[in-house]
């Protein structure tokens, strides 16, 4: 057998690399939601629609709080915890706004006459940006974790790896949104 | 050693100091029940396999026993399954019912769960050198999320309504209207719910195998010198968390169709005379979803098998793997050709026949890689000196039915022929036995293979050559008639054949196949027992390495704890396939390479 170098085994985090593949499994549910969509739109029977005026406040919140989040790592890399703290704070603040204009978002749409049941269009919107709202109200879930673990006196974490995980993992919603945004714009 | 400090580091947060804890106190919680050792769980997923496995085969059994004899009433099988069965003769929805529980049990429950979930688990980390997988917490979670599937698609099997019956690809419009059978009632909401925790366990098993072989091998274990095993159960991970995502998301629009009135698959039906508002669905685009998971998923369960008998293979021919980067080539090409074929179960859907003869084509291209396979496979017997144990038996079988089953799929995959066979028993005979029966010899190669590892206990050799010999002959006496069947049109899915006077001639056939099938489901009874027999009372194993194989589970102790080496992990300075080489019987892959060794 040759004696090729050995591949270094400790370049990725085991954790970050099962995240990765896990985004890569979520792309794949969205991607088949929106071939399903533009599959339904080539079809009789579709009614075209305007996105709610709340969804891009969600898109300014969203990306409001990437940026949040990304400082609070560079707070966390130079252990102030209190600027930490006070940064995960506003990114679980600003994704619960996220949560909220995604509703508002729904009910405006929902009251024009535009329900779940009038048109397969409107099916999907609120299949797909339903889903992806879950996946924000997972993050959120993970946000409330990480800040209560910054309260803890009893075991004092000082590990990166959750801090990076929760942060790519909020990156990917974010752009899964402004996929999602660009992706119902452009074919409705 | 470096190896050993990376582990501690990635441990850390879910198990501390997992090698040591031979010494560290487990209660039987933590041992048996909520266990976090990738070989405890794999054991699990082992045993709830069995126990689906006898389920969905007497399933098999009863409908076998009413295609045999349409007209002949049972009274036990009224005292069996109550007003299912009433006078003593099979109702035409439970037959249905059964029919359709049969295929979700076996394809998903025991061929998926049961196959992947037992050998990527148990094999992953021993033969890769890791200490356990990159996350135990989600693999546990994994094998929860599966008992829970469990246990929601088995309390379907007794309400009072029955289980799902629409056929396991629960097409729309059966699957999505309550009122269109009785078993698109609340038998097919617990088979949804199900399979959505079905998936959420898969999706944490195939994380984990992947982020484990590409991130825990030990010292020395390049990709390039992995066991074939692994590479396979990779690609096995990769087709399920690219593919299963997309069935969730046809089942999310089957749930929302089912229950908030949506129509993303239904338009125009009239249900017992009632006109439905729904307008604007389409049954075939969850033809398409369900089938872009629904191909891959049959590679799923043929994977693994193949990535088993290429090892048992070449450990008991005593020869190396005859074209590893070949067998690893065409394992890449099956992986992204399952992607790009799913159509060719939808030629008859009104599919455009340009786009059909685009499938065709993709279908037929998965026989060169196949054919690689075979051609390996052989090469790698070929004046081997071949010790023929139970393993070795089961593992030459599934190359026998992955050739017959797979010379078939020619004939299905060409759109014009497909038209004729589409439906028939052509198509039963043609994926039992390539992916079916061939898959679950794979398991069993392995059942026989690893069992040592597994119990430190042999399994009854006397008893699995019974095994062997009864169900490769019952499998061919079985299922090759039905390609006769399939020929002269006999459609599948018939609850009773008697009526038409086309297929009135296979009436003596059926009842044939349905003995022959009877005797088959005995003779896996006979392996149950020995399974279990042999836990506690079969021969102990002495030898640490009683194959003499080359790989790294066989480094381990006898009965490995948790962290599965006590000391470091050994280094790993060769391929595994160094067999009958410089005159040596075998050199296991911890053995530095020599000054004087010629390459392979």
């Amino acid at each position: 057998m040759e004696t090729e170098a050995i591949q270094p085994r400790n370049k990725i985090h085991p954790h970050k690399f099962t995240l990765w593949v896990g985004i890569g499994s979520i792309v794949m549910m969205f991607a088949g939601l929106t071939s399903a969509y533009i599959v339904k739109r080539n079809q009789a029977g579709w009614h075209t629609f305007e996105l709610p005026i709340a969804f891009w406040y969600s898109t300014v919140v969203i990306l409001l709080s990437s940026v949040t989040i990304h400082l609070s790592l560079k707070a966390f890399k130079e252990r102030y915890m209190l600027k930490y703290r006070r940064l995960m704070l506003a990114t679980l603040i600003l994704g619960l706004l996220f949560v909220a204009t995604q509703f508002i978002g729904f009910t405006e749409f929902w009251k024009t006459g535009m329900t779940l049941q009038a048109n397969v269009a409107f099916s999907f919107l609120y299949v797909i940006v339903g889903l992806h709202g879950l996946h924000v109200i997972g993050g959120v879930l993970g946000l409330i974790i990480m800040l209560l673990k910054t309260f803890s006196t009893k075991k004092r974490n000082y590990s990166i790896v959750s801090v990076e995980l929760m942060l790519t993992y909020w990156h990917f919603v974010d752009i899964l949104w402004i996929y999602l945004l660009v992706f119902l714009i452009i074919i409705r | 050693m470096s190896t050993a400090t990376l582990h501690e580091t990635t441990h850390h947060d879910t198990h501390g100091d997992a090698h040591h804890d031979h010494h560290h106190q487990e209660t039987f919680i933590t041992k048996y029940v909520f266990s976090q050792d990738h070989k405890t769980i794999a054991k699990q997923f082992l045993v709830t396999g069995i126990i689906w496995a006898i389920i969905g085969g007497l399933f098999s059994v009863i409908f076998r026993l009413q295609l045999a004899n349409p007209e002949a009433t049972y009274p036990w099988l009224e005292d069996l399954l109550g007003h299912w069965a009433q006078g003593g003769k099979l109702q035409p929805e439970f037959y249905y019912a059964l029919v359709t529980m049969h295929g979700t049990i076996l394809v998903f429950f025991v061929l998926t769960a049961g196959l992947s979930g037992t050998f990527a688990n148990f094999l992953i980390p021993l033969q890769i050198g890791a200490r356990d997988m990159a996350s135990p917490m989600l693999n546990m979670l994994s094998y929860w999320f599966f008992f829970l599937a469990s246990v929601i698609m088995m309390s379907s099997l007794f309400v009072q309504t029955g289980p799902a019956s629409g056929g396991w690809t629960i097409y729309p419009p059966l699957s999505a209207l309550g009122d269109a059978s009785s078993g698109s009632k609340i038998g097919m909401d617990l088979w949804l719910v199900s399979m959505a925790m079905f998936i959420v366990s898969s999706l944490l098993g195939g994380l984990n195998y992947i982020s484990t072989i590409l991130n825990m091998r030990t010292k020395g274990m390049s990709m390039t010198r992995m066991p074939l095993t692994i590479w396979a159960l990779f690609f096995t991970a990769v087709l399920g968390v690219l593919s299963f995502p997309v069935l969730l998301s046809g089942a999310i629009l089957l749930l929302f169709d089912r229950n908030l009135g949506t129509s993303f698959y239904l338009s125009d039906i009239v249900v017992a005379g009632k006109i439905l508002p729904n307008e604007g669905g389409s049954a075939i685009l969850f033809q398409h979803l369900f089938w872009f998971l629904g191909h891959p998923e049959v590679y799923i369960i043929l994977l693994p098998a193949m990535g088993m008998s290429s090892e048992i293979l070449s450990v008991n021919s005593r020869k190396p793997i005859f074209g590893y980067m070949a067998m690893v080539g065409s394992l890449f090409a099956i992986t992204i050709l399952a992607f790009l074929v799913w159509a060719h179960h939808m030629f008859v859907t009104g599919l455009n026949p340009f786009l059909g003869s685009v499938f065709v084509l993709l279908t037929l291209l998965i026989a060169v890689p196949s054919a690689i396979k075979v051609f390996n496979w052989l090469t790698t017997l070929w004046k081997g000196n071949i010790r023929f144990t139970p393993a070795m038996m089961f593992a030459i079988g599934f190359v026998s039915l992955f050739i017959s089953g797979g010379l078939t799929g020619i004939f299905l995959g060409n759109s014009a022929l497909d038209i004729h066979l589409h439906d028939t028993y052509f198509v039963i005979a043609h994926f039992h036995i390539v992916m079916g029966v061939a898959s679950f010899f794979g398991m069993f190669a392995g059942v026989y293979h690893w069992y040592p590892k597994m119990f430190g206990r042999y399994l009854n050799n006397t008893l699995a050559y019974i095994h062997f010999w009864v169900t490769i002959v019952g499998a061919y006496l079985i299922f090759w008639p039905m390609h006769y069947e399939g020929l002269a049109g006999m459609p599948r899915r018939y609850y009773d054949f008697s009526n038409w006077e086309s297929f009135k001639m296979f009436g003596s056939l059926n009842q044939f196949i349905s003995i022959v099938a009877m005797i088959v489901f005995a003779v896996q009874i006979l392996f149950v027992i020995n399974f279990f027999y042999s836990i506690w009372k079969g021969r102990k194993v002495k030898d640490l390495n009683p194959w003499n194989a080359n790989t790294l589970e066989w480094t381990t102790p006898l009965r490995p704890g948790h962290g599965n080496w006590p000391g470091d992990i050994p280094e790993v300075h060769r391929w595994p396939y160094d067999y009958s080489k410089d005159g040596k019987d075998f050199i296991a892959q911890d053995v530095p390479v020599g000054a004087d060794e010629s390459k392979h």
